[in-house]
């Protein structure tokens, strides 16, 4: 897949003097297995927002495949994230970031290979906050092209550009991190705020607990931006644990999080977030995180987790075969609580 | 040293000082580890109309169970409301609510600016952190901050490598000129006591200092001047405060060392 001229990502879409006009899918034409998925979302350079936060509803089979297909010159944009993330910069599919926080909680305060890439200089990065970052792609779902706050006035994050200034005119990057301005509304007052740009990726990745047959998405606990990040997008990527039929999801509308027509393509992968958690279905696997954090201190044993997890399997299904029914029905969650009671999380 | 509830660890001490400032009624907004143990302190032994909430959209959970992260689904698990970041961070700001935010850092200079960002330069540092996250937002628009710190001469310094969350800028009025209209940090909790800052000049002093350490020492382990004259011996934690914590709050000794 490639770029055209004026920067707009071919999916099958059309142009019609110079608007993308996006045919809606059929909801059965958006059903297709991960390699489908990333194999026609996600091209070399693509920018790409991660849903989920640090330790839950990562969309890890996405990165999974994601790290298997090699993509590479990946941008990515996202509040704060984790395991997945740490994943696609070790693995090298990231040359951009922007980013609040790369951490996966009490399991690594700073995501290792995150870390590392930065003090080695191997990604160019950009710091925001998280509501800076969530802002950015509200702004971006509601088609404007910049929004105010008053977060991030006296800090480093509006004084300390990242990415080097050649880079400013490229697309789908600011061409400044942030501009602070007067409040044009008062006369004399002394009231600054900060205008942040809006986020507009190519494809955002999210992994949902259900999706029903007409392609209605619906998250369970809290939905963190991934709202906002879908709406932002060109082309949304949802797996989910289930799919559900079109009258279960309809009956409580109340609990859906986005509408069929937003959504471009649907993956059912259950277990799909491991090692990360996803409410109701499962927890995050702390002995995985504890290993895997452990792996990733050193270079050889980071490339050695890399074939046993990624490389060495082909599909979502082989991984779930090795992390073994044993482990999968220990971090099963309670359907009420939404976790595993007692869980051994040491 | 938790074996009876004669002895305690500074780690404890640090939960249930943080617990002790927290007033009734508050809302709070928790990160993890000891800022966690220290909302729930607060909740179950001083302040039970204290609401913890946190920045991915959970609000007031049960917390049967210590959430290991901020995204953990035990923030999710019998709230009032889930919702989501911009929800979140539209009640740290709200006008109507005072909210309390506990931040934790790398660094931290006499105004109380903090640095969770990066040690070096920030182009190339030689340690890079996870970055603001939520410290930055909280630390703009809550109504009040306190902050944990391990108290050593290389992370209370002249100047942080990076503002990453401000405090009281260059103290003073600086705070507000930036254009910040309410907020700022009431006190630091570390290891050793508890600091707070001047109502003029903005300038920390040493308020607390825990049994077995003296104003000396805590000086000595500051990298700038810091006022001691005023400083009191901090209450020991009642056996009653180290049973909730040992046993209610965190049994698995997830946080607790």
């Amino acid at each position: 897949m490639k770029y055209d001229l004026s920067g707009t990502l071919r999916l099958g879409n059309i142009m019609f003097d110079g608007i993308l006009m996006k045919p809606t899918t059929a909801a059965a034409d958006k059903f297709m297995s991960l390699a489908e998925a990333v194999g026609r979302f996600i091209p070399d350079g693509a920018q790409i927002a991660l849903g989920g936060f640090t330790i839950n509803r990562n969309p890890m089979a996405l990165v999974y495949e994601i790290i298997r297909q090699k993509i590479r010159d990946l941008h990515v944009v996202c509040h704060s994230h984790g395991q997945g993330l740490d994943l696609l910069i070790g693995a090298g599919c990231v040359a951009r970031l922007e980013i609040a926080y790369g951490g996966n909680g009490r399991f690594a305060p700073t995501c290792v290979r995150f870390r590392k890439a930065i003090e080695q200089g191997r990604i160019q990065w950009e710091d925001y906050s998280n509501y800076q970052m969530s802002l950015r792609f509200l702004a971006g779902s509601l088609g404007i092209p910049f929004i105010p706050t008053k977060s991030g006035l006296g800090t480093d994050l509006i004084r300390r550009e990242g990415f080097p200034r050649e880079i400013r005119k490229e697309r789908k990057v600011a061409s400044r991190k942030c501009v602070v301005l007067q409040n044009p509304f008062l006369e004399k007052a002394d009231d600054p705020v900060v205008l942040l740009p809006a986020l507009t990726p190519d494809v955002t990745l999210i992994h949902a607990q259900q999706v029903g047959e007409d392609g209605t998405v619906r998250i369970r606990g809290l939905t963190f931006t991934d709202i906002e990040q879908a709406k932002s997008a060109d082309a949304v990527i949802v797996t989910c644990e289930e799919i559900v039929s079109r009258s279960q999801i309809r009956k409580d509308p109340d609990h859906n999080s986005l509408p069929p027509f937003l959504v471009d393509a649907v993956v059912p992968v259950p277990s799909g977030a491991h090692p990360t958690a996803c409410g109701f279905y499962y927890d995050y696997d702390a002995r995985h995180l504890n290993h895997y954090r452990k792996m990733a201190e050193d270079d050889q044993r980071f490339e050695q987790y890399l074939t046993e997890w990624i490389y060495g399997v082909k599909t979502h299904g082989e991984y779930l075969d090795r992390v073994g029914e044993t482990r999968l029905a220990e971090i099963r969650a309670d359907s009420v609580l939404g976790y595993r009671q007692g869980l051994e999380r040491r | 040293m938790q074996d009876g509830f004669s002895s305690y660890s500074r780690q404890e001490m640090m939960a249930i000082s943080a617990g002790r400032l927290i007033r009734d009624g508050d809302i709070l907004f928790a990160g993890t580890g000891i800022s966690m143990l220290a909302a729930t302190v607060a909740k179950r032994i001083h302040a039970p109309a204290a609401v913890v909430f946190f920045e991915t959209g959970g609000i007031d959970p049960t917390l049967d169970e210590l959430p290991l992260a901020v995204a953990d689904t035990r923030v999710m698990s019998g709230t009032c409301l889930n919702s989501g970041l911009i929800d979140a961070f539209s009640i740290v700001g709200h006008r109507r609510l005072r909210t309390v935010a506990f931040l934790g850092a790398a660094q931290i200079d006499r105004f109380g600016n903090i640095n969770s960002t990066c040690i070096g330069p920030y182009e190339k540092p030689d340690i890079r952190f996870s970055g603001s996250g939520g410290a930055c937002d909280a630390g703009c628009l809550a109504s009040e901050v306190i902050i944990f710190m391990q108290h050593e001469k290389r992370r209370f310094v002249k100047t942080p490598d990076y503002l990453t969350s401000p405090g009281w800028i260059e103290g003073g009025d600086s705070r507000k000129r930036a254009g910040l209209t309410r907020g700022g940090p009431v006190a630091v909790v570390s290891n050793l006591g508890i600091m707070k800052f001047k109502p003029r000049s903005r300038e920390m002093f040493l308020a607390e200092y825990y049994t077995g350490i003296t104003p000396a020492y805590v000086a000595e382990h500051t990298g700038f001047p810091i006022d001691t004259s005023g400083a009191v011996e901090s209450l020991p934690p009642t056996e009653e405060d180290l049973r909730i914590l040992r046993e209610e709050i965190d049994p698995q000794k997830l946080i607790l060392k």
